[in-house]
C-alpha cells in the first residue's frame, strides 16, 4: 500500500528537545539517498514513558500515531529505539490480537480515530538495510573511512523483546555493524555489547543508571575504539551528554566521541562536519573528522 | 547495604493475599507468572541487579507468587527495572519478567504511589503531546536551521481518547 522510499518521519520527544544533530544528519543522508520524508500531520509521544504507570495509556497513545499514519497511507520511519520498539509492538498487536484491536479502537473512536494495522513501522537502520539495501548506500560513498576503528551500541528496544523487535540477533547484533562497515570503518566487538545503556533508570536512580553507562564505556575503551556509534537519542544522551558527569563521578577519563550513525555515514558521503551538526556533540569529535579529511 | 525490606526473615500469614498471583496473571504480560521455577536466570543476567543492592527480579517474582501483595507493591525496587527485556528473552519458562514488573508498577500506580518523574512526563504529555516541554529557543533554532516545523499535537483529541485511562484521571485530579 505505502509508496516506496517515502516515509512519515517520527521524531519522538527527546530529539526535538535536545538531540537535533541526529535529526539533522538523518535528513542529510536520506536526501542524498533519494528518500522522501514527510512530517507527521499530528503527533503525540509514542507512549513508552507512560507504560510503567499505565499500560493502557501507552497502547492508546501509540495507536493514535499509527492511526494518523494510516490516514496518510504511509509507513513510519523512527529514529529512537524506544519509539521504534513501542510503535512496532503495538502495531503487531493491532494486526494479530483482535480483542486488543477492538478495545483500542473503542478508545480511539472517542476522538474520531481508527486503527486498522495497514502500515509498517521501521527504524532508520531497517529502512537503510531492508528497503534501500547496502549496495545502494555503498554507491553513495565517496570518502571511505578506512582509518577509523569504532564500536556500536544498538540499544535495547530495537533488539528486545526478540519476539516483537525481531529483526536482529539480540545476543549478537549485526545490522548496525554492517552499516558501519559499509562506510569503510572497522567495527570492533566488545564485552556486553548488547547490554543496556542505563537510560530508562535515570530519573529513578541516577547513580545506578550512570554505573551501567560507565561499565559499557570501560569495555568500549578497553578494545581501543576511537568512537561509539549509536542509533537512539536516549543511548546517545547517556554516553555523550553524561560522559563528563560520569568521568567526574567515578574519577575516570574516557574522551570517547559518540556519533549518531547518520553522522558517520554522512562523513563517508562527503558531507562536512558542519552539515552533520558535529558541533552539537558534547564530547569533542574533531579527531574523527580530522582523520577523515586527510583522505580527501 | 542490606535492607530489611528484601531480607525480612518471617512472613505474617495474615499478610498473604492468595489471589494476588491470579490478579497479576490477568494482565497482559503477567500470564506466565505461575510458570517461574526460580532458576534465577533473570537476576543473574540483569544489568541493574549487578549494580543495585536490592533489585532482584527472581525474588520479586517469588514474593508475587506467594501473595505478598503489600510488600511487593510498596517496594521501591520494582521501579529500578530498566525494561531492557534481557530477563524476558532469557527466561527458560517464558515468563515475561520485565512485563511482570510493569504490571506491578501499574498496580502500585492505581494505589496512588507514583514516582515524581512520571507525573512530570504525564502532565507534559497531556498539555503538549510531548514528554518534555520543548523550550522556545529549540523551536527558534529549528527555524534558523531550516528544519520543518515540529508536528503539532491536538491535546483535546488526545484527552478524548484517554477518557477511560486511570492515570490520566489521576493526573487531572491530583497530579497538578
Amino acid at each position: 500500500m505505502a509508496e516506496k522510499d517515502k516515509y512519515l518521519i517520527f521524531l519522538g520527544c527527546l530529539i526535538p528537545y535536545r538531540v537535533a544533530a541526529y535529526e539533522i544528519s538523518t535528513r542529510r543522508i536520506l536526501q542524498k539517498l533519494d528518500v522522501e520524508l514527510v512530517e507527521m500531520p499530528e503527533f503525540n509521544c509514542c507512549g513508552l514513558p507512560m507504560d510503567p504507570v499505565d499500560h493502557k495509556m501507552m497502547l492508546i497513545m501509540a495507536a493514535r500515531n499509527l492511526a494518523v499514519a494510516e490516514q496518510q497511507c504511509s509507513d513510519i520511519l523512527t529514529l529512537c529505539s524506544g519509539c521504534s520498539g513501542t510503535l512496532r509492538k503495538v502495531n503487531k498487536a493491532v494486526k494479530e490480537n483482535k480483542k486488543l484491536w477492538r478495545s483500542i479502537n473503542t478508545n480511539l473512536n472517542k476522538a474520531g480515530l481508527k486503527v486498522e494495522g495497514s502500515i509498517e513501522v521501521k527504524h532508520l537502520v531497517q529502512v537503510l538495510i531492508e528497503d534501500l539495501g547496502l549496495e545502494r548506500i555503498k554507491d553513495s560513498i565517496v570518502n571511505p573511512l578506512t582509518t577509523l576503528k569504532v564500536a556500536e551500541h544498538s540499544g535495547c528496544h530495537i533488539l528486545r523483546p526478540k519476539e516483537s523487535a525481531g529483526f536482529d540477533d539480540p545476543e549478537d547484533p549485526k545490522m548496525l555493524k554492517s552499516l558501519i562497515e559499509i562506510t569503510g570503518a572497522k567495527c570492533l566487538d566488545y564485552m556486553n555489547e548488547s547490554e543496556c545503556c542505563g537510560a530508562p533508570s535515570s530519573g529513578i536512580n541516577d547513580k545506578i543508571a550512570l554505573q551501567l553507562t560507565k561499565d559499557k564505556l570501560n569495555h568500549i575503551k578497553s578494545v581501543g575504539a576511537q568512537a561509539l556509534i549509536t542509533i537512539c537519542p536516549f543511548c546517545h544522551m547517556m554516553y555523550d551528554t553524561n560522559q563528563g558527569r560520569i568521568e567526574k563521578m567515578f574519577r575516570e577519563n574516557y574522551g570517547i566521541p559518540i556519533l549518531h550513525y547518520p553522522q558517520l555515514l554522512g562523513l563517508a558521503m562527503g558531507f562536512s562536519p558542519v552539515d552533520l551538526a558535529f558541533g552539537d556533540l558534547r564530547v569533542d569529535a574533531s579527531n574523527i573528522y580530522a582523520c577523515t579529511s586527510e583522505l580527501r | 547495604m542490606i535492607t530489611v525490606e528484601t531480607y525480612q526473615t518471617h512472613v505474617e500469614t495474615s499478610g498473604i493475599d492468595k489471589r494476588f498471583k491470579y490478579e497479576i496473571s490477568r494482565f497482559p504480560g503477567g500470564e506466565k507468572l505461575l510458570d517461574c521455577f526460580q532458576c534465577g536466570t533473570c537476576t543473574s543476567d540483569c544489568p541493574i541487579a549487578r549494580f543495585s543492592d536490592t533489585y532482584r527480579p527472581r525474588q520479586i517474582i517469588r514474593m508475587a507468587q506467594l501473595g505478598l501483595r503489600e510488600r511487593v507493591l510498596s517496594s521501591e525496587t520494582i521501579w529500578l527495572c530498566a525494561s531492557c527485556f534481557t530477563c524476558s528473552d532469557h527466561c527458560p519458562r517464558g515468563v515475561e519478567v520485565a512485563d511482570v514488573m510493569r504490571v506491578l508498577r501499574n498496580l502500585t500506580t492505581q494505589q496512588g504511589h507514583i514516582p515524581r518523574i512520571f507525573r512530570e512526563l504525564g502532565s507534559s504529555i497531556l498539555e503538549s503531546g510531548y514528554a518534555y516541554r520543548i523550550p522556545k529557543r529549540r523551536i527558534d533554532r529549528r527555524e534558523a536551521l531550516g528544519l520543518p516545523l515540529l508536528p503539532k499535537c491536538n491535546p483535546e483529541s488526545l484527552a478524548k481518547s484517554l477518557r477511560n485511562v486511570r492515570f490520566r484521571q489521576f493526573l487531572s485530579e491530583k497530579g497538578r
